[in-house]
This record gives structure tokens, sequence and C-alpha cells, in this order.
């Protein structure tokens, strides 16, 4: 079993998301420390692309000021390796970063490399655990399935509430730390409301051993609970962290005070969580 | 592909990838709407099921006016001193080809039962010709376009509106094409189960390359029959600008397997090519080399200095650093001003069976006063740089030429003589005395 899926193992997982490097790097790691401080079980880490297009607007600011910032993908890495959190990282990246990664120091036969399989390594090496990438279907993501079964890291597809039975195995198949359930269409964004399809896209998904971590739209505590008790395994917020960071951007607040604001959305995500699983009818894990 | 499928056609199989481009990068919410796409188009366009490309067809020629003249430029003929011939897509209802690919599109939405339209615009061609084609089949139309491009091109904008359309203003990253792409994708992801996307192009997903240059195939289709009526055999030489591709892949199509021509039938002498000869002309903007640190290309020239990468959907020739990132791209015309290309182009251009050329924004700028005066029709700054390309190259481009006039210039005049005025363009008219 891998660390990331290991992390679901105690109770139900809180992933939360942040952009890496917004909206600079020195701010955005102690921003990620603060994840972690609240209660994070896995993070994902946005590796910022130019044409994010599952974001919505929030987590889309979010990438423009991590790029303008200067964020390069080496920046990234380094950024991953000096971080000081005990959790396992999920890297959350658009497919062309990956497709065009070249390593600078090709180690052994890998000489001139380019692609998948120099970027897991590399991802490895600076202690990324997995990988979600929203523009990689099942169709296009042989080569990088193969290098994360060669590096030993995890692949987490999404199932989205369009995904017919058909794609649904082999999604799951093809997944593994996670399957990472779209709660609604659309694009990423904090929501008042949970769909309905949630708890659809959960029941089918019911059968299947991975753990099924629940994202787009969760903002609050009490979201949080009735997903999990709706039978998630976990859940993952982005957009409204990412609010928090927007928010403390916007009023020059201390990054320390932003830092407070965001551990502290993050006990009441996980504490929801928690609630959420005591919830349940029955306990149905073995 | 589904099990139900007793025999799938080669064709088809092959048209998902050109060579290692192509192919279906997007979140997996679309796929099941691509995966029913794929079927639509198999049924209805490859197998005309229902009569849909019959009904296709009437409607083009009733609603749309085809086909278009290929017309003998003959000031141009004389100063270039060959045989020059211009296929008249201007003239084609809305005054470019766009209408071919939005009225089919529409037209297949309407055959799946969709009931909402959306489409990107950049140069405003794509947005008013799907405006037109979705009030002329009663379907509700919105329109993403680029902030920056909604200035550019403020008539086209009102088009959309008085033929009923919405048009939804997109102000992330500059404002031009390659966002409003990204944000109509972004709300087809939200809002795929009873809408149809109408990508502007031969870009994005299979199968929507190889289905656009289907329904653009008419040009070439039309261009062949009449290059042998009037001239009697088939041309040397096919020109056609390139931003994302669809005039060019829509003129090229029916001549990328011409094979060795036959019969010495010409009707002005000369001896015909072995092959007919197929120009993409990029715009090259004001500069073909590109700026890392700010991530600006001063171009759209992809296939010319771009390299391999995934952008919108599919793997293709892109603009982008050395992390890849997608740079801002630059033209004079934006409907140029993209930063891929047509997975299917770019395979041809590495095949060496499509050559990728470029020409400047002053260049194009002196064709369309060129093209306006010579032969009294304003042509697109699009288009303008496929003429420039006849003025700037010393290639042989052999006795009969045809250029693809991809549409007119009435959407552009405002921005021609903006930039005309910032440069010095020696054949511009004067016109401050109108100031």
């Amino acid at each position: 079993m891998s660390d990331i899926e290991a992390a679901f193992e105690d109770g139900p997982a809180f992933v939360p998301y942040l952009a890496a490097g917004d909206p600079e790097i020195d701010a955005s790691q102690r921003y990620v420390e603060a994840l972690a401080a609240g209660g994070a079980d896995v993070i994902e880490l946005g590796l910022p692309f130019s044409e994010p297009i599952a974001e919505g607007p929030t987590i889309q600011s979010a990438i423009v000021r991590s790029l303008e910032g200067g964020m390069t993908v080496d920046d990234y890495f380094e950024f991953v390796d000096s971080l000081d959190v005990d959790v396992p990282v999920v890297c959350m990246t658009y497919y062309n970063l990956i497709y065009q990664y070249e390593d600078d120091e090709p180690q052994g036969g890998s000489e001139g490399q380019k692609g998948p399989a120099p970027f897991v390594r590399k991802a490895k090496e600076v202690g990324i655990d997995g990988f979600v990438v929203p523009d990689l279907p099942a169709e296009e993501a042989d080569p990088l399935r193969t290098a994360c079964d060669e590096a030993g890291l995890d692949l987490i597809f999404i199932v989205a509430p369009t995904t017919n039975e058909e794609r649904l195995d082999r999604l799951v198949s093809l997944s593994s730390g996670y399957v990472y359930v779209q709660a609604r269409l659309g694009v990423t964004g904090a929501r008042e409301d949970v769909s309905e399809r949630t708890t659809a896209s959960l029941d089918r998904l019911a059968g299947y051993d991975l753990p099924k971590a629940v994202g787009f739209g969760i903002k609050s505590g009490e979201q949080a609970r009735d997903i999990v008790a709706g039978g998630a395994d976990g859940i993952i917020v982005g957009s409204a962290l990412v609010d928090v960071v927007a928010d403390g951007y916007e009023s020059d607040e201390p990054v320390a005070e932003t830092a407070d604001r965001l551990e502290a959305l993050c006990r009441e995500l996980k504490q929801g969580a928690v609630a959420g699983a005591q919830d349940r009818p029955t306990p149905e894990r073995t | 592909m589904s099990e139900s499928k007793p025999d799938p056609d080669p064709e088809t199989e092959a048209d998902a990838k050109f060579g290692d481009y192509g192919g279906q990068y997007v979140p997996e919410a679309l796929m099941p709407a691509i995966e029913e796409l794929q079927d639509a188009y198999e049924r209805y366009v490859l197998d005309n099921e229902d009569g849909f490309m019959d009904e296709f067809r009437r409607r083009l020629r009733d609603f749309g006016g085809r086909p278009t003249p290929l017309q003998r430029a003959d000031t141009l003929s004389e100063r270039y001193d060959r045989d020059v011939y211009l296929k008249r897509e201007d003239l084609l209802h809305g005054g470019a080809h766009k209408l071919n690919n939005a009225l089919g599109q529409c037209l297949l939405a309407k055959y799946m039962g969709k009931e909402r339209i959306i489409a990107e615009t950049g140069a405003g061609q794509h947005g008013p010709a799907t405006a037109m084609a979705a009030a002329h089949l009663g379907m509700p139309c919105e329109i993403y376009m680029g902030r920056r491009d909604i200035n550019r091109q403020r008539p086209n904008v009102f088009r959309m509106r008085i033929n009923g359309a919405e048009v939804n203003p997109v102000t992330t990253g500059r404002g031009t094409l390659k966002e409003a792409i990204s944000e109509t994708m972004r709300d087809w992801a939200t809002t795929v189960e009873n809408t149809h996307y109408i990508i502007g192009s031969i870009v994005g997903p299979a199968p929507f390359p190889a289905m656009v240059r289907d329904f653009h195939s008419v040009i070439s289709e039309e261009t062949r029959k009449q290059a042998k009526e009037q001239y009697g055999r088939l041309p040397d030489s096919v020109v056609a600008c390139a931003g994302g591709g669809s005039n060019t892949m829509g003129i090229f199509a029916d001549f990328v397997d011409s094979g060795p021509q036959s019969g010495p039938e010409s009707a002005s002498g000369g001896e015909p090519r072995a092959d007919v000869g197929l120009y993409a002309v990029e715009a090259g903007g004001s500069s073909l080399s590109v700026d890392e640190e700010r991530g600006v290309a001063p171009n759209s020239a992809s296939l010319s200095t771009g390299s391999e990468g995934v952008l919108h959907g599919a793997r293709t020739k892109l603009l982008q650093d050395s992390d890849g990132q997608i740079m801002e791209s630059h033209s004079v015309s934006s409907g140029l001003d993209y930063a891929g290309v047509g997975p299917e182009l770019a395979h041809l251009v590495d095949e060496e069976r499509v050559e990728a050329v470029n020409v400047d924004d002053d260049a194009a700028l002196e064709a369309f006063h060129r093209l306006s005066q010579a032969e009294g029709i304003i042509p697109a700054l699009e288009t303008a740089h496929a003429l420039g390309f006849l003025e700037e190259t010393d290639r042989d481009l052999g006795e009969f030429v045809v250029i693809n006039v991809s549409g007119r210039g009435d959407k552009d005049l405002e921005a021609a003589l903006e930039e005309t005025e910032q440069r010095d363009i020696p054949n511009a008219p004067e016109m401050e005395v109108f100031e």
C-alpha cells in the first residue's frame, strides 16, 4: 500500500489543495505548512500551467499570481523539496508540463530523456508521492501510468458525474492512491450546495476498494460532514482555501495571519469530515 | 471504440491521430460527450445517416451561397507573370469560409438532440458564422470572445448580438483566442449534457480536427472541379493562410493525395507539376524570435517556429517556453493570433507534404492594400498573409496558382487603417483628410 492510500486508513482523509508559489514562494511555503498543521492527511499541490482548462476563476487567479511571481517547473521541485510537512504530497498539474520536462542531469541510461519518465523520477526525488492531471484522460495516460509504475508513485484519476460504467471500470483500474470523485459538472470553485450527483457517484464506486475522495465545490465543515456521511473516504478542498490566500494577498494581511486563518479552516473541514464518519449508519469497511 | 461496430473504417480510426499528433487531452467530464460526438460524426458525416450530408450540402447552397467562384485575378496574374486564381470564400454568406463548419456542426448538434450551442471566436469570423447558423437553425447560442478581440472587432460583436447570440467577454490572460477557447471548454465542462461546443478550427480533441476539416473540404472539392473546368488541370500550387488552419485544410484536403497530374490538357501552356504544391502561410508578426523571459512570441508561426506539445485537447505544434507554458502570440490579424495549430497540419508539415512559410505584419498590410486596389477585393487580414506570400516568395510556384481568399476584410477596416497608420506601408491610401 502506498503512503497516499495509507493516509485514508485511519478515518476520513482531508486533502487540501493550494497552488505552489501563490502569491510568492516564501508565503506559499508557509501556507502549505499551515495545511499540514491544520490536519491535512494528503496535500494536493498545484504546479501552475498557463492554460488551466479545468479550473474556475479562483484557482485560475492563483495560477496567474504564481506564474507572475516567476514560478517555473524547477522552482516547483525545489519548493516541494524544501517543504517541512510529513504527509504525502500529490502534484496536480496539466499534461504539457510533464510532456515537456527534460532532466538537466540525466541519470545513467536515461540520457536526454524527455517527458513523463524523467518528470516522475525528479518528482520522486523531491518527495512527491503521486499525480493528478485533469487534462489526461485514460485514453492518453499510458506513458505517465508506466512512468509512475516504474517509480512506485501513484496516479490518481478523476471520475466525473458523466463518466459511464465502462469508463468507470477503466479509470478505477488505472487509478492508484485514491479515486478523485468530481462532485458536480463544471470547473473547480467553492459552492454553497453539494450536488446530489456526489451521492450517486459514490454509490457507483462502492464496489471498488480504492479510497474515494470527493472534490469540486466543498467549502465548509458542514459540507465535509455530509459528504463523508454519504460514503466518501476523503474530501478534497481547493478553492475555499485559495480564497483565504487571495483575501490575505489583496488586503495585505501579514503572512502569519493568513496562515492562521488557513489552519483554522483546515481544522473545521477536517473535523467536519471526522464527524461525518461518525454519522454513517453502519461501518462498511472491514 | 464500441464493440457494436463490426467493421471499423480504417480511415476513421486513423483520423483520431495524425502521425504522433492529435489525440484527446481533455478532462474526464468531457470524454463521454466526445465519444458521443465521435459516434455522431461517423454516422451522420461519414456515413450520411438520415441524409445528414445531403441536408448540409443543400443548406450550404441555399443559405450559404455555395459554390463560391474560382476567379482569375487579372492584375495579379500580370504582376507575377503566372495565372493567379482566387477561391472566393469571402463570397460565402457571412464573408468567410467559417460558415461551412459552423453550419455543419450546428446541424450535427441538432441531429444529436443538443439544445444549446457555445463557441469561441478570435477574429470574430467563427463567432458570427456560428451566430448565423444557430439563428438559421433555431438554436440558442453563446459566444466567448477575448476582451482584446472584442475591442479589435467591434462590428462582429454587433453582428453576433443582432443574430441573437449572447457574447461573453473573456478577461483572463491577454484576452484573445487562446483564452476564449479555454473559457468555452470550461462552459462545456459544466453544460456538456445538453450543449454542443462548435470549435472554430481544426484544433481540439479528436474528432474535432478531422470533422472540421471534412466540413470545410467542400472548398477543395469545388476548387479541384473548377480548376479542371476552367484551366483544364489541377493547380501547380495552392496557397492559404494558417492560424488554427481551418481554411488551410479546407482547401488542401482534396489535394493532399493529388498524386501525379494526368493529361497535358493545360489551357494556357506550362507543364503541370507532379504534385500540387501546398503552402501554409503563417503570421510572422513583428519578429520570429521569442521573449522567453516575458513569455511572449511576437508572431503566431507555430508550424515554422513552434515545438511539439499539448494544448486544448491535442498534441500539436505550439509556441511555448522551455517549461511548456504557452506563450502569448501576436499577429496584426486576430484570426491568426493563436499559439497552436491543427494537428493534421503539423503532421503534413513534418511529412513535407505541406510547406510552412510565413509573412510578417507589414507585408500582410501591404498585400491587404494591394488586393483592394488591384482587384477590387478587400481581403481579411488573415487572407492578406497568403497574398503577401505571393509577393515575397522566391519559390517557384508554377504557372497556375490558387490562393484561398478565406474571408473579406470588412471586419478589419478599423484595425487595418490603425495598423497602417503606425507603420510605413508604401501602397496605403492617405486617410488623414477624413479625420
